[in-house]
């Protein structure tokens, strides 16, 4: 009885697991008073900016708040399919 | 000077008013002088819990719109002469006084009490603002569940923005057995995730439901493994040093004569 709970409890989806990153996860947001609303505006603006300089891939993109510790850090990975040749009108927009 | 101390959630229903209670028992039973405040207008419940709900006769919104004498509202426990209750009223809301009125209140009331605790509403709106005006400190209850310790989150976040420094957390219906299997949160979990000292964790306990149905407070009984757990955490507000309980252990019968034969340490 004793191993089989052990066993049980190891197990990576045990439910408790599953609260702990959830609950991680959901604090994240809540803690840096960002809605995924707002993440998600974000988002949007984010790609705005960056395609007058590369062309992205907006369907793979991820923009993210993870936090280590005590601070929070914006993780955005944005694949890149092509970068534009700068020219003086790029700059201008 | 008596010390004043809101019991707080956030989300409903994990216990605060049952803490209240509990706490202002076992710490009545101690000798101190105590005074529970239901700070939950409109949604009173701390009078059941303690068993006074017949004796009723004034309110917290009577004391506070000055309807009344304060000492005229204050309800004496069945059980300690030491031990009263202001109770909330039923029939007004949250609207029906203001934190400044608190404030004064508990100002008034820590001249002639040891300790002064404040059970407050669920939510953060002004229920939450009502309740925590007039306190030294909070205790914040959570209970072993996602939305629970959620909201235990953000309510620390606003005590400490309104420089209730440091809130101690009381754990409240912890399953030893699902813990062990995997399927609960354990304490270390949760103080990781909150950030904050631990002040007490409370088993559940089917004599919870029983004392609650006599309006008699689980501390009463010596048998009761939350009542235990309460004890200790009063005991633990007044300063001493006292272990947590030992829950991973079953307390069957198997396990009593096991204890029983082996060594004490």
């Amino acid at each position: 009885m004793d191993l089989f709970s052990r066993m049980l409890g190891s197990r990576e989806s045990s439910s408790k697991n599953i609260a702990k990153e959830r609950l991680r996860l959901v604090l994240v947001h809540d803690r840096s008073n960002i809605s995924p609303q707002l993440l998600e505006s974000l988002k949007e603006d984010m790609v705005d900016v960056i395609t007058n300089y590369m062309e992205i891939d907006r369907n793979n993109m991820e923009v993210n708040l993870s936090s280590d510790d005590n601070s929070v850090t914006l993780v955005a990975n944005i694949p890149v399919i092509k970068l534009k040749r700068l020219s003086v009108s790029n700059r201008g927009l | 000077m008596g010390e004043t101390i809101v019991i707080t959630s956030g989300k409903g229903g994990v216990g605060k008013t049952t803490t209240t209670a509990n706490i202002g028992t076992a710490l009545a039973s101690m000798g101190y002088k105590v005074v529970l405040i239901d700070t939950d207008i409109g949604l009173r419940n701390l009078d059941v819990v303690m068993g006074l709900e017949n004796r009723i006769v004034f309110d917290l919104v009577d004391v506070a719109n000055g309807n009344c004498r304060l000492k005229q509202a204050l309800i004496k426990d069945k059980r300690f002469e030491n031990l009263v209750l202001l109770p909330a009223a039923q029939t007004k809301d949250k609207t029906a006084v203001t934190p400044e009125q608190l404030k004064e209140l508990c100002d008034q009331l820590r001249e002639e009490f040891d300790y002064v605790l404040l059970d407050c509403p669920a939510g953060i709106e002004q229920g939450f603002r009502n309740a925590i005006a007039g306190a030294d400190w909070g205790i914040v209850v959570t209970t072993p569940e996602v939305s629970a310790v959620r909201d235990a989150d953000r309510i620390i976040g606003l005590l400490e923005a309104s420089e209730l420094r440091n809130p101690k957390l009381i754990i409240n219906r912890l399953r030893p057995s699902m813990v062990k299997r995997g399927d609960m949160m354990d304490i270390n979990d949760m103080i990781d995730i909150l950030a904050v000292d631990l002040l007490g964790v409370v088993p559940e306990d089917e004599m919870i439901v029983v004392s609650t149905n006599k309006g008699e407070p689980v501390v009463l009984d010596k048998n009761s493994l939350a009542g235990q757990a309460y004890r200790n955490i009063a005991k633990r507000i007044t300063g001493g040093d006292v272990p947590l309980i030992n829950l991973e252990e079953e307390h069957g019968f198997v396990n009593k004569l096991k204890k029983l034969f082996s060594f004490k340490n």
